[in-house]
């Protein structure tokens, strides 16, 4: 069968098709290089403390994995579990903690709202005052959450499914998929044609362009979301940060530099170039959390592109053509979720069957109107 | 970011606009099917290169616009 896209998803798929379902005849379509995309492009933040009960127990499950992937993988990815913090700035917000919090602790999920104080205790340099632009009211605190090395878990992930005989294709670009009498035959490449029963569409980005080479149309739209790093300092922030009011989430990684993510762009497009308007904002955003970086220079900044869905949850499953699977529509939240998407896709294309924990997330919840509604998601405004 | 082409107050940064994206016609609400509710609700082509589109010009003169612009490289032009 063929996969196609080599990032976390793809890879993840590929893996677990070897490894929990004996499937080694798999070919990794990349056209670039393996997590060359939104794999390499997220700010690396894991955690589950999502709003949906459907949501909670999929990220929690992803979580798990991620937890023992270095032992499983025999890879260093540099998982650190460091607590993770959302900012409430307004009545509004607050409630919505509270909501995720309850939400949370009924799926066993380590979760509950915090005052002032508490945050000011988990990060010194915060500006919890009342003096603030927009005073901080408590925060939605999630101990299991932290930071990974997105790299080393796309690499480990490769070097897994290529020893148990999965072949890997770099530089090989998707250019058809033959469908007849609605079902999949075949690939064409920018290297060759591959005849296969089965496509499964791993991408980020292109998800809508690789699902229309098969004739299926998503409600997908495709928005940049940027992020920047700034030069390394000396440890000082233990947590993740992320206020949606303010549009940004902070992490300090293991060599000291700031990893800032904003919101999705405001418009749609697959451009990946920084805007100067992005670090203006995102500088007076971070600057109104944390004062005290005002000196702070940044390195670099880039931008991945997010397919956002119309309900915040993904696309996954079974589509109208047989034999042609998605992953798809990951939005902002596409990396946390790498382990669990490849584990329910693998077993979905193996056992033919749709398995439960992405049940609510089919294609079909748009015609039929069971839409998701994950406003625990990155990037959403509450 | 990008100029916005406005034909009543020239070309003005993206920021003072809001995006309407791709127009999507409203098919008849009594003759509609239940996908054709879903296309115009929820279904965008989401094209890869110059596509036409709506935006809105809220901090200028408040009315609305179409432009083409190419999704690739933001570049855009009038219609």
């Amino acid at each position: 069968m063929v996969i196609v896209g080599g990032g976390v998803h793809g890879l993840a798929t590929a893996y677990y098709l070897a490894r929990n379902h004996g499937i080694t005849n798999v070919a990794v379509l990349e056209k670039s290089y393996i997590g060359s995309g939104g794999s390499g492009r997220n700010t690396a933040i894991l955690r589950s403390n999502y709003l949906t009960p459907d949501g909670v127990r999929f990220y929690d499950r992803s979580l798990k994995l991620y937890e023992r992937l270095a032992a499983e993988l025999n890879y260093n990815v540099m998982f650190s579990r460091r607590g993770h913090l959302t900012l409430a700035h307004n009545d509004s917000s607050l409630r919505t903690m509270r909501w995720r919090a309850e939400v949370n602790k009924a799926s066993g999920v380590d979760s509950e709202v915090i005052g002032p104080a508490d945050i000011k205790k988990l990060v010194p340099f915060m500006d919890t005052s009342e003096r603030a632009r927009y005073p901080i009211l408590g925060a939605l605190y999630h101990p299991p959450g932290g930071i990974i090395r997105h790299d080393a878990v796309v690499w480990g992930y490769a070097r897994a499914a290529d020893a148990m005989g999965v072949h890997v294709h770099q530089d090989t670009e998707l250019t058809g998929i033959d469908v007849e009498q609605g079902r999949v035959t075949g690939v064409r490449t920018s290297r060759g044609s591959i005849a296969t029963r089965v496509v499964v569409n791993c991408t980020a980005g292109w998800s809508t362009l690789v699902a229309n080479l098969a004739g299926v149309r998503l409600p997908v739209q495709t928005f940049p979301l940027q992020a920047a790093v700034t030069e390394p300092v000396r440890p000082f922030l233990d947590t993740v940060v992320v206020s949606g009011t303010l549009h940004v989430y902070v992490s300090q990684t293991d060599r000291g530099e700031l990893v800032f993510g904003a919101s999705v762009d405001p418009f749609a497009s697959y451009s990946t170039r920084g805007t100067l308007e992005f670090v203006e904002g995102l500088a007076g955003h971070v600057l109104q959390l944390m004062p005290s970086l005002s000196t702070l220079r940044l390195l670099r900044q880039w931008a991945g592109l997010c397919d956002m869905t119309p309900d915040f949850a993904p696309i996954m499953g079974h589509t109208e053509v047989d034999g042609f699977l998605v992953d798809v529509g990951w939005g902002t939240y596409g990396f946390k979720a790498g382990p669990v998407a490849g584990e329910t896709m693998a077993e979905c294309v193996a056992t033919g069957r749709t398995p439960e924990l992405i049940s609510a997330f089919g294609l079909r919840r748009f015609a039929d109107g069971s839409l998701v509604g994950e406003k625990g998601a990155a990037a959403v405004g509450h | 970011m990008i100029l916005i082409p406005c034909p009543w107050c020239g070309s003005r940064d993206a920021g003072e606009f809001a995006y309407g994206g791709e127009p999507t016609p409203r098919p008849d609400p009594r003759t509609a099917t239940r996908e054709q509710w879903r296309g115009y609700l929820y279904l965008r082509n989401n094209v890869a290169g110059w596509t036409t589109e709506r935006w809105y010009h809220r901090m200028g003169c408040r009315r609305y616009l179409t432009v083409q612009r190419n999704t690739v490289t933001n570049e855009v032009r009038q219609p």
